[in-house]
């Protein structure tokens, strides 16, 4: 390994010209550094650009502008096949005319690797995906779990420097998703390869990427830990589509070296011990944003500070939570109140019309930028 | 019964198929069972059929003849079995021929813009409005001494100043050849375009992320999955040219007889409807054996015909 970075795009612009013949950006001056050994995620809803970014690391693309590095070395117009990363197909794209075993073999085979080697080397990869005596099956013989892992099988066995994965499980029931998940994980922490992960699926991303970068109209909005990334979303897209918020419109009325108040107008009220991000003046407007289940449901006015009194509109039972929807002076705000006790006992459920009292902690409540 | 209908799935199959099992009985299995009746029977001076049991017709078919030159009993005549050859050999050569024309082409529209494909092969199909016989005869418009083709080529080579002598090219083996290959290349173009359409293009890209380059991928992931489309052409193709005789008949006169020609001549010249039938039998025979070691080599190409 020559290069700290496994990959890295740099400044990369990818412009398409549209059926209506305009050109478009699908991935506008994107920057990012990619460690060796790390599970590496883009996130995005279709269209903000990560398959397009993935699809230049692994050569099928171009960019239009800027370079993609691979271990130090930049890629230009190389083509894919003379590239060290190998990549996962969201639709597995599996060799139908060949066997399991064939399927494994073409990428030995294109290196040109002897016979016994491409046989010990495939009987481990399959070893490695569980699916050892599969190897004279069609893919068609298969499940879409099993197929699946055939993929990542023909993929790894080239022992790549980075393993490209497009919406792997996109395909998968939610159950096998989840045990996939995992599996991905370990096996990555196991072969200490970069995986680059692209998927539009939050929680897939928070649980098995060491960063992530959320994507959005080509742009990264925010790259980070998953922890960083939930809890301190910096901007209000990536506090919306991250999990759920609310959001609350203000001004700040007041400022010192880390903390800040703000007064909500559409609640009438001024929250006040906020941490602030660099670069907010006072008098500045700004959206105050609060995760659902980090708002805290009291029966009366405990302590004075940033407590609000309010009207429950709505409660549902989804199980794990129940989510009371709540009025405070006109502003909508959703609260998710874990069921750590039975809701068995109706009294134990808010009614709707009831008067409570919410509470915000200041670490839990974040002041971003309008944008 | 028509509860009945509802609930078995047999029923329903038994009944779909009903119509075409009549009509294939009627028309093909029955005159099949006659034709072969008549194979064995022998013909009457006045051309009529007497029906016994005599493997003449066959015999004659396959060389034996009394009729010969210095007086012996009985030789060998290769004149039938020089026209089966023959036929054989221009059916495989039509079929080679046809097969490395279509490829390409079919490459071609099936790697275009979606808009375009629909418009190519709506070009490849506007041939086969005209009717079979025209267009023959087109062909002989055009390969005949005084035809298109002899006069463009001596207008060039009056300019150049090279002396010329018209080609003789029609009823040649060669222009039988042009006509068979042109008569059916839209049966082999279109199989072939379903076939190479179908091929997800994530496939290319799997290919080239494990290492292929171009020439790898086709020959190990274009060219096994297209597979089925240049089967079913083959067979589309193959088949007819072997039974053909119009082609033959107006493009090689005299000189290029095939076994359609030959079968054709017998019901109509000779009036000798056994011999006729006789020769239409080894045709089916000789095209089945072909047809079942190809489709035993290569299947039916039934993935197009299924999906």
């Amino acid at each position: 390994m020559t290069s700290e970075f496994a990959v890295e795009m740099r400044d990369v612009v990818k412009k398409f010209i549209t059926p209506e013949g305009n050109e478009m950006a699908a991935v506008d001056h994107v920057t990012m550094q990619i460690k060796n050994g790390e599970f590496f995620s883009m996130l995005g809803s279709s269209g903000c650009g990560k398959t397009t970014s993935l699809r230049m690391v692994a050569g099928f693309e171009w960019p239009t502008e800027g370079e993609v590095y691979i271990e130090g070395k930049a890629m230009g117009h190389t083509p894919p096949f003379q590239r060290k990363v190998n990549t996962v197909f969201q639709n597995y794209a599996l060799f139908q005319h060949l066997t399991v075993y064939q399927n494994l073999a073409f990428g030995l085979e294109m290196e040109g690797a002897k016979e016994d080697e491409i046989k010990k080397r495939v009987g481990r990869a399959l070893e490695m995906v569980q699916l050892t005596g599969m190897d004279r099956r069609k893919p068609k013989q298969l499940s879409g779990g099993q197929q699946q892992r055939v993929a990542l099988a023909r993929a790894l066995v080239k022992t790549p420097d980075v393993l490209l994965l497009d919406e792997p499980l996109g395909a998968l029931d939610l159950k096998l998703r989840k045990e996939m998940q995992l599996e991905l994980k370990a096996l990555q922490q196991q072969l200490g390869i970069t995986f680059i992960y692209v998927t539009h699926d939050q929680e897939e991303a928070l649980t098995m990427s060491d960063r992530i970068a959320v994507m959005s109209k080509g742009k990264i909005q925010q790259l980070g830990t998953p922890v960083e990334i939930y809890e301190r979303p910096t901007n209000k897209f990536v506090a919306d589509f991250i999990g759920e918020s609310n959001f609350l419109e203000g001004k700040i009325k007041s400022i010192s070296q880390n903390e800040a108040s703000v007064f909500v107008s559409s609640i009438n009220a001024e929250v006040v011990g906020l941490p602030i991000s660099k670069g907010l003046v006072k008098g500045e407007e700004v959206i105050v944003s609060i995760r659902p289940e980090k708002i805290h449901i009291a029966e009366k006015d405990a302590i004075n500070q940033n407590m609000f009194r309010a009207t429950v509109t709505n409660t549902v039972y989804i199980g794990v939570d129940t989510k009371v929807f709540v009025d405070v002076h006109g502003a909508k705000l959703k609260v998710w109140e874990q069921n750590r006790i039975s809701r068995l006992d109706p009294k134990s459920f808010y009614t709707v019309g009831q008067e409570v009292w919410l509470m915000l902690l200041p670490e839990n409540t974040i002041v971003l930028r309008k944008d | 019964m028509l509860q009945r209908l509802r609930e078995s799935k047999s029923a329903q199959g038994t009944l779909l198929a009903l119509p075409t099992t009549v009509w294939l009985f009627v028309l093909l299995i029955i005159p099949l069972i006659l034709t072969l009746i008549v194979s064995f029977g022998r013909r009457s001076p006045d051309g009529n059929v007497i029906y016994t049991f005599t493997f003449e017709n066959y015999t004659r078919l396959f060389g034996y003849s009394t009729n010969c030159a210095n007086g012996q009993p009985s030789c060998f005549d290769p004149l039938y079995v020089n026209i089966l050859g023959r036929s054989l050999s221009l059916a495989f050569n039509t079929t080679v021929l046809v097969i490395s024309l279509a490829y390409p082409l079919a490459y071609f529209i099936a790697r275009a813009h979606p808009k375009q494909r629909n418009m190519y092969l709506f070009m490849v199909l506007i041939p086969l409005w005209t009717n079979f016989v025209i267009r023959v005869y087109a062909w002989m418009m055009l390969l005949r001494k005084e035809g298109a083709i002899n006069i463009i080529i001596g207008w060039i080579a009056h300019f150049l100043h090279i002396p010329f002598t018209p080609f003789e090219m029609l009823y040649t083996p060669g222009a039988v050849l042009v006509g068979m290959v042109y008569e059916f290349l839209p049966f082999m173009i279109l199989p072939i375009y379903t076939s190479l359409e179908k091929i997800d293009l994530s496939l290319y890209e799997a290919a080239a992320d494990l290492g292929a380059n171009a020439i790898k991928t086709f020959l190990r992931v274009t060219l096994p999955l297209s597979m089925p489309g240049v089967v079913a052409g083959t067979i589309l193709v193959f088949i007819p040219v072997m039974g053909t005789f119009i082609v033959s008949d107006i493009l090689g006169g005299r000189q290029v007889i095939l076994v359609g020609n030959l079968i054709q001549r017998q019901f109509l010249d000779a009036r000798d409807p056994t011999f006729g039938s006789a020769a239409s039998l080894i045709l089916m025979v000789m095209t089945l054996i072909v047809t079942y070691f190809y489709t035993r080599k290569f299947g039916f190409g039934e993935e197009i015909v299924v999906a």
